[in-house]
């Protein structure tokens, strides 16, 4: 009965933002305040999403409700049998969070937007394609089979598309969505190949099903070798949504969309998806393919923190620290930190939201001006914006008493437990090495932003705080980003109800050979078949790692924002000198180590080539040989032709010319009269009488 | 004095009969022309009656002959009125006029 609640609740949840956009699209351009219907809609959404997260954590803390019903079904298929294709609801505490996160995220959007887009030509449609945007993405976080996942994952890629490229009468902001759309579509190319599998062995989508499968024993092509493929092929969809390395270049330009899509996009949603997917794959992945996850997760981590340092724009440095952090998550869920992974998706969803609506304040102020070269000294002008902004910035520093301290924390100590178990060592240096840029980075940006003497003096004049819709969210998200919400000990998340009561601890399905050493069960007491939570050695080494792992955080952290102080506010170390002597690093971070170089003189060059290789086949080959045959044709029915005319019709001619020429030959004979008969039959018959004697 | 045999009235038969058909083709006068037949009628009763007398037939010959000659009457009878009808239609009776047959 009360889990029946749950699940109508959650068609809700998913449904009033569709119907949002249909109405809002529908009436949009007839209905000027249209846009308040589907304010109203999110604002339910998110009354429904509180419901959820209420009930499930109260109610049924640990049971996962799932409820199913048939799509349709085929029978006795040639090569698979019966198939039934299921549509059905999957609610964890982990699917109540995420839904909380966000609809509480889209509805902020959602208002925030009301003042940010305020005369815009196309108003309404901006407030439907957010509805969609937030009903595709409250169906990936529901569902609970993979195929309606890479359905609602499609969709998402598809609004994202149309958000990036809301205002599309400037090329670069069309470019932008085209690029955010086709750089997706190959990751997903990896991730339906992983569904194709899944389904080839499994014969169903569903993940519960699958899960039990594994722990069964079936196997991909009965080798372990190809569970880690299926595994490395579906997270190849979380490279492409969560813009991990090598995939990570369409998010930076995705920053031409107005700004709340950015939030919206960047911080809880989209981008979040792919980690969201990650996490949901967790228990099929095998040491290997976790490995080859964390190893993405390093380099997105590391890349992008070292592009941040030189950006200009504001909401450049942004974007990078956005695949930063994702690559942190995709980086802990690699090394098997799954609770911080999904800590810091919740913590970073906030914090980075109120960065974007932050900077989206600023660029307001400043009459679209994003260049932190013009801004300066604006902390007096907008006081909220600024303050809401810095707590953001400690959080995503990690900086304690902050949300982003804890999960950070948790990360970079489990990180470190996991080199500390296997001996890769790397991921613990490149996690505080990317804390310190983090830090140095985002407080350089609050510095050249809001601190020191306004630089476009115009601008500034006219700079003003941002009216009450705008400042709200910000608020909002920044009491989110502190450490009360989560845990009562401001250094420590684990005894807090986050960690321990509300994000479940991870099942491992996989076959037990597959495993790290340390996630292996502790003793034989686990049975069989039975899916086994992973070990308490590793527990205990994240719990050694904890302190060493926290000073270290928290000294790289203080050092990274001292150094922005001392290189930007305090100057005392001459910041233009310096970047001159280290040029040649400069300008390769400026430039984003050259990825959009080297992707177009090869993947969009090589497809450029290849296009007008085939163009030219086309044209010269195919034509030719149609052009060819057509030719052919035409002089094999010339000659045909002239065959029937001359020859045939000849034969015809001739015997039409034979008969009378035969004819007029023996007209003669025929006189008519009598006579001349009877003188032919006489002589006939003396003729036959000579010959028959 | 010299006996009448066979051969003197096939002779005669035959001469009979080359001027039937003489007259049949060089005749212009349609009654000529059936009078041309009427010779040659008669030149085969010659014969009949010839070969009658002089081969071991009996009377079959004489017989036929009689046959003949009223085949002849009645053969003459029709071709008359067929002149006559040819001379209504064609306002002659000059056979290589008559060449209809041609068209």
């Amino acid at each position: 009965m009360e889990s029946q609640f749950l699940i109508n609740t959650s068609l809700y949840v998913l449904f009033l933002p569709l119907l949002g956009f249909v109405v809002t699209l529908l009436l949009g351009k007839k209905v000027k305040s249209i846009y308040l219907f589907e304010n109203l809609v999110l604002i339910l959404t998110f009354i429904a999403s509180v419901l959820i997260l209420y009930n499930k954590l109260v109610n049924f803390p640990d049971s996962k409700i799932v409820s199913e019903v048939e799509w349709f079904g085929f029978a006795n298929t040639p090569l698979f049998g019966d198939i039934s294709i299921k549509l059905g609801i999957m609610i964890d505490n982990i699917t109540a969070m995420m839904l909380f996160v966000v609809a509480l995220i889209s509805m902020l959007v959602h208002l925030y937007s009301i003042a940010y887009m305020k005369g815009d030509e196309r108003y309404n449609r901006y407030f439907a394609y957010l509805g969609i945007f937030t009903f595709s993405m409250n169906g990936i976080v529901l569902t609970h089979n993979i195929l309606m996942m890479y359905i609602f994952w499609e969709l998402v890629g598809l609004s994202s598309y149309l958000l990036i490229g809301f205002w599309f009468e400037k090329k670069s902001a069309s470019d932008a969505g085209k690029k955010a759309f086709i750089v997706n579509r190959v990751g997903d190319l990896g991730m339906f190949a992983g569904i194709l599998i899944l389904f080839f062995t499994y014969r169903t989508f569903s993940f519960e099903e699958i899960f039990n499968s594994i722990s069964a024993g079936v196997l991909p092509f009965n080798s372990t070798f190809w569970l880690s493929v299926t595994g490395i092929l579906l997270f190849c969809g979380a490279i492409g949504k969560s813009a991990q390395f090598p995939l990570h270049v369409w998010l930076p330009d995705a920053m031409e969309g107005p700004t709340p899509v950015s939030a919206l996009i960047h911080a809880a949603t989209m981008v979040a998806a792919g980690v969201y997917l990650v996490i949901r794959i967790f228990g099929l992945l095998t040491a290997d393919a976790m490995l080859f996850i964390a190893v993405i997760g390093m380099i997105s981590s590391f890349i992008p923190a070292t592009i941040a340092l030189t950006q200009n724009d504001i909401k450049k440095v942004l974007a990078y620290s956005t695949i930063s952090q994702l690559g942190y998550m995709i980086m802990a869920l690699g090394v098997g930190a799954y609770q911080f992974a999904f800590f810091h998706l919740v913590t970073h969803a906030f914090f980075k939201a109120a960065l974007f609506l932050g900077s989206g304040s600023v660029i307001h102020a400043m009459h679209h001006e994003q260049d932190i070269r013009y801004m300066g000294g604006l902390r007096k002008k907008m006081p909220l914006t600024y303050w809401t902004f810095v707590i953001s910035s400690l959080a995503i520093a990690g900086i304690p008493l902050t949300s982003g301290f804890l999960s950070k924390d948790g990360i970079l100590a489990s990180s470190l437990a996991f080199a500390n178990l296997t001996g890769h060592w790397l991921f613990p240096i490149t996690g505080f090495l990317v804390a310190l840029l983090t830090a140095f980075y985002m407080f350089r940006l609050i510095i050249i932003t809001f601190h020191g003497e306004p630089k476009d003096h115009h601008k500034f004049e006219h700079a003003h705080e941002s009216p009450f819709v705008m400042v709200m969210p910000l608020v909002v998200l920044a009491t989110l980003s502190v450490f009360i919400w989560y845990t009562p000990n401001p250094i420590n998340a684990d005894q807090g109800w986050v960690l321990s009561k509300w994000i479940e601890k991870p099942v491992l399905h996989t076959p037990v050979e597959t495993r790290f050493d340390f996630m292996k069960p502790d003793t034989e007491a686990t049975p069989e078949n039975e899916p086994i939570m992973y070990s308490t050695i590793y527990t205990e080494a994240m719990h050694h790692a904890h302190y060493p792992a926290m000073f270290i955080s928290l000294f790289v952290a203080i050092s990274g924002i001292l150094l922005a102080f001392v290189f930007y506010h305090w100057k005392k170390v001459n910041v233009d000198a310096l970047t001159e002597r280290i040029k040649p690093l400069y300008t390769f971070s400026l430039n984003k180590w050259y990825f959009d170089e080297l992707y177009d003189k090869t993947f969009v060059s090589g497809t450029l080539l290849l296009s007008r290789a085939l163009g030219w086949f086309d044209l010269k080959i195919i034509d030719g040989i149609v052009n060819g045959a057509a030719a052919a044709t035409k002089s094999l029915s010339f000659f045909i032709g002239n065959f029937d005319r001359i020859v045939i019709d000849g034969f015809v001619n001739l015997t039409a010319y034979l008969s009378g020429f035969f004819g007029l030959l023996f007209r003669r004979i025929q006189t008519g009269k009598v006579q001349t008969y009877i003188v032919l039959v006489i002589f006939s018959i003396v003729i036959l009488l000579f010959i028959f004697r | 004095m010299v006996t009448v045999g066979l051969t003197h009235f096939l002779v005669i038969s035959t001469l009979l009969f080359s001027m039937g058909i003489y007259a049949i083709i060089t005749r212009k006068n349609a009654v000529m022309v059936l009078m041309g037949v009427e010779l040659i009628l008669n030149s085969a009763n010659i014969n009949f009656i010839a070969f009658s007398r002089f081969g071991n037939f009996g009377f079959n010959g004489q017989l036929i002959a009689l046959f003949v000659i009223v085949l002849a009457a009645a053969e003459a009878a029709i071709a008359l009125a067929i002149v006559l009808n040819i001379y209504k239609n064609l306002s002659t009776v000059n056979v290589d006029e008559v060449d209809n047959l041609k068209e």
